[in-house]
């Protein structure tokens, strides 16, 4: 067959492919408002919420998604959902009482096409929800652990950063914590078993002992788990992090403010 | 009738790949040495996968194939090219790391009764990945991908191996995480030609899918192998050795000190992706498909840095 030929017969299957994948993806959406929101009504976002996204998960295995809050009062949880991965729900943020909560930046596994919700809980119980579609990355990026051996050999290990905020009235900080955060959904190659998940489940952050946010997450989370956020000093010298995973690990750091780690 | 004709062509893989070896060209870059030169493009249903380079080492009793392609229609067509050449028996097929474009032809390889081989890691690598790289390339591949099966390796590799195919051994080197987590070169000796797999990138920008202090790391270790020429993962063949890593060692060093750069300033994963590296543009091919991502990986694991 000469190049030609090549061509025209990649054409044919042009056409077949078109005609077989012309149904598109159902939207999740519906159903994970029942899942996760238990069928509450959820109006548009009205500047309450505000969710940054990029265009293309370029890394599908490291995408950045940042919420922000015009008045962190008003908020109680803001949850991420990333709606057509296998475990949509990423992350919610219950933020502390007064924590003056700005933003909160994580990173996230985007495993295909997908939209983003970020789901704010008003303190007067209503939902709103800020959405941004992010289209898969291409090539060889698969949401899957880097290293593996490394991932394990430094399970827990933690760092915290300090920023220049650019709100003088808060201090800007980045807690990160060393898991794989494993899906557990691959098969073992020996043993043909399926790999148990293995994940960051709940992150508490204090500054002092008043609680900045509490999250509770899953796999959809990036190994390493890493947030990054703005809060209101109340005069406390420590930062403070208690994290746990699904398999009973617990994991706790404490730095000084103004000494990053 | 468009049933029937949706059918014909659902057969037509089959068919087409019985016939593909004229198109599908492989050269004897030194005596027994064969190496396919992939497109620098992405996967695509056109290109059937055939984006990276793959080769074949061929001994008075055996031959060892050195990556398979990106479809199973691309794997067809290169064990009918090698088999042009030679009708010795194919004893090795060896994957150079997990990556689609390398070992998603490896299916067509199963019915020679080749051993399949492979960095330690590489078993675990197709198990976590390769359910999702068979759904995520349906979407750009289409029915280039029908067929395509996960065919792990049954002999790995933890630090180097020594392959016999008759008054010809080939040396296969496991690396630490680097391109990826199972990263594979194979040594000819006797022909000086080193099959360096995605350890060398070569005007296709380099791809960073394990560690980029890891991938600097054995750049540079990579240097000190005695050959003459090498095969790259991606890009022209063959290439003169050690001179052939200068390009990806500049991109790589460049990257880290963007990236570095930027997390001491206090920049954001964000930001940094779009800026780190872009000095480096004008030199690569498929620069704005790769570059972010690998700004964006090499910022998490740089972070970790003590500042």
């Amino acid at each position: 067959m000469n190049k030609a030929a090549l061509c025209a017969a990649g054409a044919l299957f042009a056409v077949a492919a078109t005609a077989a994948g012309a149904e598109n993806a159902p939207d999740p959406w519906p159903g994970l408002v029942v899942d996760i929101f238990q069928s509450r009504p959820i109006t548009a976002a009205d500047g309450v919420i505000n969710l940054d996204a990029p265009v293309r998960a370029e890394d599908a295995a490291i995408v950045p998604m940042t919420m922000r809050f015009s008045d962190p009062t008003q908020i109680k949880v803001a949850t991420l959902v990333i709606d057509q991965n296998p475990m949509p729900m990423a992350a919610a943020f219950t933020l502390g009482d007064k924590s003056g909560v700005g933003f909160i930046e994580t990173r996230v596994r985007v495993n295909s096409y997908s939209n983003v919700h970020a789901v704010a809980e008003g303190s007067d119980g209503r939902l709103r929800a800020d959405a941004k579609f992010v289209k898969a990355s291409g090539g060889c990026s698969a949401p899957a652990v880097k290293d593996q051996d490394e991932a394990i050999a430094n399970i827990g290990k933690m760092k915290y950063r300090e920023f220049k905020s650019a709100d003088p009235a808060k201090r800007e900080a980045q807690i990160m914590i060393r898991h794989p955060n494993a899906s557990g959904m691959q098969m073992d190659p020996v043993s043909r078993a399926y790999l148990p998940a293995h994940f960051i489940d709940q992150v508490e952050v204090f500054q002092g002992d008043a609680p900045i946010f509490k999250m509770e997450g899953g796999i959809s989370l990036s190994e390493d788990p890493t947030f990054r956020f703005t809060y209101a000093p109340n005069g406390a010298k420590t930062i403070r992090v208690e994290a746990h995973d699904n398999k009973g690990g617990v994991y706790k750091g404490e730095w000084s403010i103004g000494e990053a780690s | 009738m468009l049933r029937l004709m949706l059918a014909l062509v659902a057969m037509l893989p089959a068919q087409f790949a019985a016939k593909a070896a004229p198109a599908f060209s492989i050269n004897e870059i030194a005596p027994g040495v064969y190496a396919h030169q992939g497109q620098t493009s992405l996967m695509t249903r056109e290109n059937f996968g055939d984006i990276a380079n793959l080769g074949a080492i061929v001994g008075e009793d055996a031959v060892a194939v050195i990556d398979t392609g990106g479809s199973l229609i691309e794997g067809r067509a290169f064990l009918a090219a090698l088999r042009e050449k030679t009708q010795k028996p194919i004893r090795y097929v060896i994957s150079t790391h997990a990556h689609p474009d390398h070992t998603f032809g490896n299916g067509a390889f199963v019915e020679t009764g080749a051993t399949f081989v492979g960095h330690k890691n590489l078993p675990r690598a197709l198990a976590a990945r390769g359910p999702h790289y068979l759904s995520a390339f349906r979407a750009q591949m289409g029915d280039a991908l029908d067929g395509v099966t996960i065919v792990p390796p049954t002999v790995t590799v933890d630090e180097t191996m020594t392959l016999d195919l008759g008054h010809r051994e080939i040396v296969l080197q496991a690396w630490r995480t680097a391109h990826s987590e199972c990263d594979l070169t194979i040594l000819d000796p006797k022909s000086g030609v080193l099959f360096a797999g995605d350890l060398l990138f070569l005007q296709h920008v380099p791809v960073v899918d394990g560690s980029l202090l890891g991938f600097l790391d054995v750049a540079d270790r990579l240097a000190a192998i005695k050959a003459a020429q090498v095969v790259a993962g991606h890009g022209p063949i063959p290439a003169p050795w050690p001179k052939a890593l200068d390009d990806e060692r500049a991109y790589l060093m460049r990257l880290t000190a963007d990236l570095r750069a930027a997390i001491k300033k206090g920049e954001s994963v964000a930001a940094a992706a779009k800026e780190a590296g872009a000095e480096e543009r004008e030199k690569w091919r498929l620069f704005d498909d790769y570059n972010a991502r690998n700004a964006t990986a090499g910022f998490a694991e740089l972070e970790w840095e003590t500042p």
